[in-house]
């Protein structure tokens, strides 16, 4: 069975009918998806702020990072969640969706990103707590998590957009 | 000039219909507006988290407002004029919906709050405020802010 096949048979499964064709949950659902957003990428953005030099300067980094990643990581998981059932309201729509598969990948990059970061510059961060620029692997880390968070946000807004374009 | 007229006559303006006739404009615009989200989402918590108690607890409330307050001005400048820009688009529309009211009503409201009410709260020290005083200050940031971008996506909807 492909991904294709899985996906169509998906979509006819009676709870994801009910998603598609429900007046307010499907709303619902997006909007906290969106919302969410502010949660999500704005603590990450102060994380890679502070890793750039670019805000919180005074603030050790290791303090920056284990005091608002719990908060991030929260954030994802009502993304991660609420994106699911997006998916699962209509799963061979994004399937089929250039946007869609973009940002999938986007963020795959972007988690192994973070997860390169914490496997190396991050583990030898007792050296660089305290100074206003960290070292330059870090700063790299973080405008590579912006780019790719940025895009993320671009692709699942074009996502609606597919069809106009294409 | 009614103000209904005044929206007709953005909406139909010679360089709104150009940026309508545009595939991609509006979603390019939707998605920095977005990103002014993101920044004024994360400058917006990181005080009222502080308040509340959590977050950056190990800093002073005051040195966290003021750092944040150029992020959230920063993430206004991206949010307002790529708002104004979102609502010229389709002024009638949005002229016709509640929620859209809802929304600019609540953004008002928080702005002025921000930087009266809940910047001298932040900056009065962290002793300056009982604990119920400065929890109810970030109750209420919050809640104006997730009314302002609830009506952003709620103003969306087809």
């Amino acid at each position: 069975m492909s991904l294709f096949d899985f996906f169509e048979w998906l979509g006819t499964t009676p709870w994801s009918i009910a998603l598609h064709e429900s007046r307010y949950a499907f709303l619902v659902v997006l909007t906290v998806h969106v919302l969410t957003l502010a949660v999500f990428v704005g603590t990450a953005v102060v994380i890679d702020l502070r890793l750039l030099g670019a805000a919180l300067t005074r603030v050790s980094v290791s303090e920056v990072v284990s005091r608002l990643l719990p908060w991030s990581k929260g954030g994802l998981a009502v993304m991660v969640a609420s994106g699911a059932l997006l998916f699962f309201a209509a799963p061979l729509v994004r399937y089929e969706n250039v946007f869609f598969r973009l940002k999938m990948a986007a963020l795959a990059l972007a988690l192994v990103n973070v997860w390169v970061f914490h496997r190396t510059q991050y583990r030898r961060v007792a050296e660089w707590d305290l100074d206003p620029l960290p070292p330059r692997g870090a700063r790299l880390a973080a405008v590579a998590s912006l780019a790719l968070w940025a895009s993320i946000i671009t692709a699942g807004r074009m996502m609606a957009y597919q069809d106009y374009w294409f | 000039m009614s103000l209904l007229e005044l929206c007709r006559w953005i909406q139909y303006s010679a360089p709104l219909v150009e940026m309508r006739a545009s595939p991609w404009l509006f979603p390019v615009i939707a998605t920095f507006h977005l990103f002014g989200l993101a920044v004024i989402g994360g400058s917006v918590l990181l005080v009222d988290l502080r308040l509340l108690g959590l977050g950056l607890r190990g800093q002073r409330t005051g040195d966290l407002a003021l750092e944040s307050e150029r992020w959230l001005i920063r993430g206004l400048w991206i949010a307002l004029p790529t708002g104004v820009l979102l609502f010229m688009c389709f002024a009638t529309k949005y002229y016709y919906l509640t929620f859209f009211w809802v929304k600019l009503a609540a953004l008002i409201l928080v702005l002025i709050f921000t930087f009266s009410i809940r910047r001298r709260v932040a900056l009065a020290g962290d002793d300056g405020a009982g604990r119920l005083h400065r929890g109810m200050v970030a109750v209420v940031s919050l809640s104006l802010w997730t009314t302002v971008a609830m009506g952003g996506r709620y103003i969306g909807f087809p």
